[in-house]
């Protein structure tokens, strides 16, 4: 056990160095060259430590207002989704669940699209936040009528929910978008973060500070659930409260997150499981370590995303996809192999 | 002797119907005490109400003189500790991580990680079931007796004085059942209260201390198990012809016909 919590603290180390690089050489990535030096000079200069700036007023403003929020709001949203989509698959006991999954993003996308189409983009991100709520009430409420909350039951109901949501957003564009929102409310429905200001990478990183403490906290409570609830209720587990705390926390996450970037998928599902396969599945491990690899895949998806086929963007949801899927199958079967 | 469990006047509803009804009995401090009958009669729900997974309607349980109802849930499972009938998982989790599940109700909100005094906990658990050699392995790759075995010394590692197994040897072999029921018997030994759900009258009969019979809902007889299990006794509760046979060594049920 020693070994392994020293192992973690090496890799942690690690993941934040990495993370800290990526961040950095992301932000030189674009059409306009930008130095590692000169994105620190702009970053000591705005956090007020260096007091006069040699950069143009355009290169700063490049590294400053275009690159460095949505850098961050892709990190934000990365950890955040692997933090839910962990937490998720621990409190239904299934391997599948993520946020995608259990519908709580198209709860989300539902709830932004409306107010979008309402006229009120300001208010998008609560529209977000209740959107996943009742999502994830309405599903867990199905599992709880179904009899209980089993692993499969929350699943099924997570789908149907799912599908409900989408059509119903489906049908709120078809009926009120026009023209250029379409197109808007397309790319976002795929995840992206084109766009992302200050403001949303202030919103990310907001509920991350918010919600992780507090899943953090309970980390080793989640362990408890690897033998279902009774056993956890006799090792002096509050299931209830804990169960509620845990998903009002990862539905705001996925609230905001879902509001800034849209529903990227994957990420909730394949982090989690990557970070298990390496490190095991005790929480305490997991769950820090998920936030960093999502954070450091999510801003380099999103890096790839806006770089590749510049001056075009793709949806970053679609380069989670195209790199998720491949990288699910591809542990699915090295789970095989060793199990 | 130390008082032990003591249940008074429990009555459980599930869904509306009473399921357990009235129901009084007393498991000795340091001995093995068998809770026996037919399926339907009410054994699990009685124990997992006191594990506290149930609240009872009405009536009391306590142990060593303290009201377990109303203790909070973790210093509950400080005192007590629960094993089901089987228990499986999809993690890929090593027997040591299992047993470590045991120092949760000890641990402090702010210490995530299992400390050196855990680690030890965990260790003299696995080496009294007997599977040190096994720490590392992964759970899901043992056999059923095996994982039964590491589920007691997660218990264990609970350090409790009263333990609750709910039909602990249903799926395991005669070797792992007897096994199981001698590592019971070496707890109480040393002072632990056990309290098993039982379905072979036979095991009941030669490794039990106290029996405490139910059908129905209540309980129909309590008392030393050579002087309970009676042809009578098992032909009402069970509806089971059957007859007892006494050998040199300890009796046997021998089995007839349903009636």
């Amino acid at each position: 056990m020693g070994v392994a919590s020293k192992m973690t603290r090496v890799a942690m180390l690690a993941l934040w160095l990495l993370l800290i690089a990526s961040g950095v050489l992301a932000v030189t990535l674009g059409p306009a060259d930008i130095t590692p030096g000169e994105v620190w000079t702009s970053i000591l200069h705005h956090l007020g430590i260096v007091p006069e700036s040699p950069l143009s007023r355009l290169r700063d403003a490049i590294v400053w207002d275009l690159r460095l929020p949505r850098v961050l709001a892709a990190t934000g949203v990365g950890a955040g989704l692997a933090l839910a989509g962990a937490v998720m698959q621990a409190l239904t006991r299934n391997p599948l669940a993520d946020p995608y999954l259990l519908g709580l993003s198209s709860g989300a996308a539902l709830g932004a699209v409306t107010l979008v189409v309402m006229g009120h983009a300001l208010l998008v991100p609560v529209g977000a936040f209740f959107g996943s709520l009742g999502a994830l009430a309405l599903a867990l409420l199905i599992a709880h009528v179904l009899g209980g909350t089993t692993p499969v039951r929350a699943i099924l109901a997570g789908i149907s929910i799912s599908a409900l949501a989408s059509a119903a957003t489906s049908f709120v564009i078809f009926w009120s978008a026009t023209g250029d929102s379409y197109r808007e409310i397309l790319s976002w429905l795929l995840g992206t973060l084109s766009g992302a200001n200050w403001a949303d990478a202030g919103l990310v990183v907001g509920s991350l500070v918010l919600c992780a403490p507090v899943i953090l906290v309970m980390a080793r409570s989640l362990d408890a659930f690897a033998f279902g609830e009774a056993a956890a209720t006799s090792l002096g587990v509050d299931v209830a409260r804990l169960r509620w705390t845990m998903l009002a926390a990862s539905a705001l996450l996925t609230g905001i997150m879902v509001a800034v970037g849209g529903a990227i998928g994957f990420v909730g599902l394949v982090v989690p499981h990557v970070v298990r396969f390496a490190l095991g599945p005790q929480h305490r491990r997991l769950l820090p370590v998920a936030m960093l690899v999502g954070a450091i895949f999510m801003l380099w998806a999103d890096t790839m995303a806006r770089t590749l086929f510049d001056p075009r963007e793709l949806p970053v949801g679609i380069v989670t996809a195209l790199v998720g899927a491949p990288g699910f199958l591809l542990v699915l079967l090295r789970y095989r192999r060793v199990t | 002797m130390s008082e032990g469990l003591v249940a008074c006047g429990i009555t459980i509803r599930r869904g509306g119907v009473p399921v357990v009804r009235d129901v009084g009995f007393a498991a000795p401090a340091g001995r093995v005490t068998g809770l026996v009958g037919p399926n339907g009669a009410g054994k699990s729900t009685l124990v997992s109400a006191i594990m506290g997974l149930h609240r009872p309607e009405t009536g009391t349980i306590s142990f060593g003189g303290r009201d377990l109802v109303a203790l909070g849930r973790r210093e509950r499972a400080r005192l007590a500790a629960y094993l089901e009938q089987s228990a499986s998982t999809d993690e890929r989790v090593s027997v040591a991580d299992v047993v470590a599940l045991g120092r949760i109700p000890h641990a402090r909100l702010w210490s995530p990680e299992p400390d050196e005094q855990d680690d030890r906990i965990v260790a003299a658990a696995l080496e009294r079931v007997g599977m040190t050699t096994f720490s590392r392995r992964p759970y899901a790759s043992l056999s059923g007796g095996e994982q039964q075995r590491v589920q007691l010394a997660r218990a264990l590692a609970q350090e409790p004085r009263l333990l609750l197994l709910d039909e602990p040897t249903s799926h395991l072999d005669i070797r792992g059942q007897l096994q199981a029921l001698d590592l019971l018997r070496a707890e109480a030994a040393s002072g632990m209260t056990v309290l098993v759900v039982l379905h072979d009258l036979n095991l009941a009969l030669s490794r039990c201390d106290w029996l405490v019979v139910m059908g129905g809902g209540q309980v129909v007889a309590e008392g030393t198990p050579e002087a309970i299990l009676t042809q009578d006794l098992i032909a009402s509760v069970y509806g089971v012809r059957a007859s007892i046979v006494r050998g040199q060594s300890g009796s046997l049920i021998a089995f007839d016909t349903a009636i």
